[in-house]
């Protein structure tokens, strides 16, 4: 027995766990699907007097399309049912794809979104593909709730803008433009690992010239990124050859990586040329429908 | 201040009352309180896999979860697969195929291997090597336990 003793709650209503939040504000943790919060206990980085477990909320395990063609995914939304929804894998293929790049079958049996989010880990792939798709968090305590858009939700390695009375409930994603092209690559040691890099873009496509065009990359800054600039210089733009060359070198000048044990900076920095390079190439042959787009697997 | 709390499972179909502290991990509950040692311990931080089990059928870290949360749950370990004198086919074909060799990882290692099968019962190769990622083996280099979970594929369709 590793982890430090506890008290534990399971509230069966998100009111009564925001209750026991704001009560025991200063020393409590949210167990959700405990793939980062119990190895942090396991070692005693972590000693909260008190966690509570909302596993039992229902409310939180919602996932469908709204009115608007937005996806609502619940915050206790686990891995695995975003990996084999169809609704994800139809409306939103970026995100089911990026989802089978978590860790591994049993972490994504109980690893949540919510979770992961929280936990705002810089190389994790769900931050990333809320920066993506412009998702929106919605967050709440017993004052009320707030709404981040997910580029401001991030706010450096492990740290998000959620306050210590605050739980995140669930997440809002856009609908796409339709026939949009997507593509996520990740490079990392082994399947599985935390990326080295990765990168993930969003391609549409009007009469052969790029209409919108989203570009996010991750395990290179302190969160995950969108490359605005690589963005707005390719809008407008036909998606040739020479032009993805060029975007990619400039994603390779937007980011500003570390050296760590993984990988220096520099081969960061070529990573993330490599990476857009590809996405941009298969993002776009999907966006244009083109046979090739068929093939592409990333 | 985190006194005992009463909870009741099921593991390998058969009944458990047992008290427990809030801070109990699923995998020290199996073994320390049920005397189920099957379900090995490895890294106690979710690394391994040494430790997993299936929760409701499916496969999670029993290191990552806490025996409270398991009230009203059902646990499979390894122990509810077959007996050393009635493998199951999957650990039939494991020890037909040479997939393991000091044996440390293999339960979790199966209990992996029955989740996937479960919802893979025609798994790829490379399909059993993804499955597989989360499992750590220091001794076998991974090829004889791919070829034991091909093999049953081949022979049973994936039956585990």
């Amino acid at each position: 027995m590793k982890p430090a003793a506890f008290e534990y709650l399971r509230p069966t209503s998100l009111d009564e766990a925001l209750e026991a939040l704001h009560r025991h504000r200063d020393d409590a943790k949210i167990l959700a699907g405990g793939q980062s919060l119990v190895p942090l206990l396991n070692f005693r980085m972590l000693r909260p007097a008190m966690l509570i477990d909302i596993n039992g909320l229902e409310e939180l395990q919602v996932l469908r399309v709204d009115d608007g063609g937005a996806l609502r995914i619940g915050a206790l939304t686990r891995h695995v049912t975003l990996e084999t929804s169809a609704l994800v894998r139809e409306r939103f293929p970026v995100l089911g794809e990026a989802v089978r790049h978590v860790a591994h079958l049993a972490i994504r049996n109980r690893g949540t979104i919510g979770g992961s989010l929280c936990h705002a880990d810089p190389a994790a792939e769900l931050p990333m593909m809320m920066v993506l798709l412009d998702a929106r968090l919605h967050t709440r305590s017993t004052a009320g709730s707030r709404v981040h858009p997910a580029e401001e939700f991030f706010e450096g390695p492990l740290m998000s803008a959620i306050e210590e009375d605050e739980i995140l409930t669930g997440i809002e994603v856009p609908p796409l433009p339709a026939g949009a092209g997507w593509a996520f690559e990740e490079f990392s040691q082994r399947s599985g690992d935390f990326a080295i890099a990765a990168v993930a873009a969003i391609v549409e496509l009007r009469e052969g010239t790029v209409a919108e065009m989203r570009l996010a990359a991750m395990g290179v800054g302190p969160t995950p990124l969108r490359l605005h600039a690589v963005e707005e210089a390719l809008v407008g733009q036909p998606l040739t050859e020479a032009a993805i060359r060029d975007a990619a070198a400039h994603a390779r000048q937007e980011v500003d990586p570390e050296t760590d044990l993984k990988a220096s900076a520099d081969y960061r920095r070529h990573l993330v040329e490599a990476l857009t390079e590809r996405c941009l190439e298969v993002a776009g042959a999907r966006a244009a429908g083109t046979p090739a787009a068929a093939g592409v697997d990333a | 201040m985190s006194g005992l709390r009463a909870i009741e499972t099921t593991v390998n179909g058969r009944r458990y009352r047992r008290s427990v502290e809030p801070r109990l991990l699923l995998s020290d509950f199996l073994r320390q309180e049920l005397g189920l040692t099957g379900t090995h311990v490895g890294c106690e931080h979710g690394v391994c896999g040494a430790c997993t089990v299936l929760v409701d059928g499916h496969s999670v870290r029993a290191c990552l979860m806490f025996a409270i949360q398991c009230d009203g749950a059902a646990i499979e370990t390894v122990e509810g697969l077959g007996t050393p004198a009635s493998l199951s086919p999957l650990q039939e074909s494991f020890r037909a195929n040479h997939g393991l060799q000091c044996g440390f990882c293999t339960p979790g290692i199966l209990m992996t291997c029955v989740d996937l099968l479960r919802k893979h019962p025609t798994a790829s190769r490379e399909e059993i090597r993804e499955g597989l990622s989360g499992n750590l083996c220091r001794c076998t280099g991974y090829e004889h336990i791919v070829a034991a979970v091909e093999a049953l594929i081949r022979r049973e369709g994936g039956q585990e």
